[in-house]
């Protein structure tokens, strides 16, 4: 059994913090989420669990860490709700006093309503916190620290944002919800659909954020694709029919097992291509494969995430870069667009293409988008166009295009990159 | 961070003996848990090391095969959980609630590519379309 039962006195502070922070991270959600369906105020309800992390971290160094350290913070939450109620009700009943009737308040029993565990109380907090009422980055900001259970200057340090503006921002939130007297409830119908994609756009958010990387604190960005990924594979357990939450984690995990691939050794970014597949991260693949499963399992129409899941399956089951099946991500693509049309996606579709039948056939596809204004400014598209030109053997309008990309992108790396291609393509004569 | 968290065998384990239907309800319940909170990535239980053996390596680079089954129970290996989670403490409370009642778990971090925490390029800065990082990443040459 464990040994943790050391005498109080051999308890390390550091350790007791840490180990509250652990705990805090394992149970706060569901601990939030109870508190929330009793209180029925998500503000309130957090303010109390506060209150019990706080009296953990000044208790527990004396104490030592309980046995059962979820159920001392439920308790101790629970002890603070009831007395919050009857110091409010004290409240009331001074104020009514001057002579009005005297208002017969039942105390709820909340002892027995926190006990009670509801599956359905973090998805509640879940979709609570991505609730369209907020803005978007108020969305990312609750759903880490109501969701994850991540402190404030934890989510700052991860968005690079001052600790004060995240802090504002999820006390703003926090009014907003109340204000608006958003119900803490699980959506029906159309609604739950159409605030499932918020809960899902959230998610994701907050795994680009680590995944394609603002800069700063480097240490952040890892961890901020994990809690993502935590969060989705949680979802997926509370959600299991609904294809596109299984997509997401699929496209997550799929996506996550290259990160330790997607840079050199001096930092440089390397392309999906040229990537050492044998540091792909096979636990990930196979949990994403079959997360992938799960989802196209129902026969349903594929959704966008689990489109996007696919297509980056494709690379993964690809044992080399030359076994990639060019022609399924091309018609994967080609149903993306059908979905959520934009002009990047058609300009994946066309490298897609350009793979899967000749570079003839993607400079087509690239041709038809020169002219669209949100492509006029994106370094990619002449980079991309420069590429199937080189192909085709026609490198001086390559070297046209190359100069052209280097001169929008604003990375020097990658505009280095493309100076490089420029002069490589000017080379023999045309 | 991964851990490795690694069940010791002991005399039933090598034996052969299969759980009983509380142990298997308890075990459930747990590993359900585990994966509800999302930290759960792999988790298998190992067959008696009778089934197993090992493979001695010489100087030489010869290598000997030795059939199983081995007597020191206690340093075997009966069954792993592979967690995610982000931090030793986080780890040892997840393993302080499985349902054991006897015997020894070990808890070991996995070593993993730090690499991806070096030098982020503001190359994916502008994430404004998060097609954008998978056209870049396609467009290898």
């Amino acid at each position: 059994m464990s040994t943790s039962s050391a005498g109080p006195a051999a308890v390390d502070p550091d350790v007791v913090r840490r180990t509250v922070d652990a705990v805090w991270r394992m149970e706060s959600a569901k601990l939030v989420g109870a508190l929330t369906r009793v209180t029925g105020d998500v503000g309130l309800a957090e303010e109390l669990a506060q209150d019990a992390l706080v009296a953990a971290l000044e208790r527990w160094p004396q104490t030592g860490v309980p046995d059962r350290p979820g159920a001392w913070l439920t308790a101790t939450a629970k002890h603070r709700a009831i007395d919050a109620f009857r110091r409010a009700r004290r409240l009331a009943d001074r104020t009514e006093a001057l002579g009005r009737e005297l208002v017969e308040v039942e105390e709820p029993d909340w002892a027995a309503a926190l006990d009670e565990v509801v599956a359905d109380d973090v998805l509640r907090l879940v979709f609570i916190s991505c609730h369209p009422v907020l803005a978007r980055e108020a969305r990312v900001a609750l759903t880490l620290r109501l969701v994850g259970g991540l402190a404030t200057p934890e989510i700052a340090r991860a968005f690079l944002a001052p600790e004060a503006t995240v802090a504002q921002r999820i006390v703003r939130a926090k009014r907003t919800l109340t204000a608006a007297r958003v119900p803490f409830e699980v959506p029906t119908g159309a609604e739950f659909t159409a605030r499932l994609s918020s809960v899902l756009e959230v998610l994701y958010l907050v795994f680009n954020e680590g995944y394609a990387a603002t800069g700063g604190a480097q240490w952040t960005r890892p961890d901020l694709c994990a809690e993502a990924l935590r969060l989705g594979r949680v979802l997926a357990e509370l959600t299991p029919h609904e294809p596109e939450v299984h997509g997401l984690v699929a496209l997550m995990e799929i996506q996550a097992s290259r990160l330790g691939a997607r840079t050199g050794p001096g930092g440089e970014p390397v392309l999906l291509l040229d990537q050492d597949r044998g540091r792909w991260d096979r636990v990930l693949i196979g949990r994403g494969l079959a997360a992938l499963e799960r989802a196209t399992g129902s026969g349903r129409a594929l959704g966008p995430y689990c489109l996007q899941a696919a297509i980056a399956a494709c690379h993964a089951r690809a044992r080399t870069a030359a076994e990639t099946d060019w022609a399924r991500i091309a018609a994967l693509y080609e149903a993306l667009a059908e979905l959520t049309p934009s002009p990047v996606v058609e300009l994946n579709r066309a490298v897609a293409v350009g793979m899967a039948y000749g570079p003839a056939a993607g400079l087509e596809l690239v041709d038809a988008l020169t002219d669209v204004p949100a492509l006029q400014r994106y370094h990619l598209l002449p980079s991309v166009r420069g590429d199937l030109l080189v192909k085709l053997g026609r490198p001086t309008e390559a070297r046209t295009e190359f100069l052209r990309a280097a001169s929008l992108t604003r990375n020097e790396r990658e505009q280095a990159l493309l100076l490089d291609r420029a002069a490589s393509s000017a080379g023999p004569p045309a | 961070m991964r851990f490795m968290v690694i069940v010791k065998g002991n005399e039933d384990t090598e034996r052969g003996v299969l759980p009983t239907e509380q142990e298997l309800a308890e075990m459930g319940a747990y590993n359900e848990e585990l994966v509800r909170a999302g930290v759960m990535l792999a988790g298998e239980g190992l067959h008696p090391s009778s089934r197993g053996a090992r493979v001695r390596f010489a100087a030489d680079g010869s290598a000997t095969v030795v059939d199983g089954p081995f007597a020191e129970t206690k340093e075997l290996v009966a069954g792993f959980w592979i967690l995610q989670v982000s931090s030793r403490e986080e780890v040892l409370e997840w393993v302080k609630k499985a349902p054991f009642r006897s015997g020894e778990v070990e808890v070991r971090q996995v070593f993993e590519s730090d690499d991806f925490g070096d030098a982020m390029t503001p190359e994916l800065r502008e994430q404004e379309d998060r097609m954008r990082a998978t056209v870049a990443e396609q467009q290898g040459s």
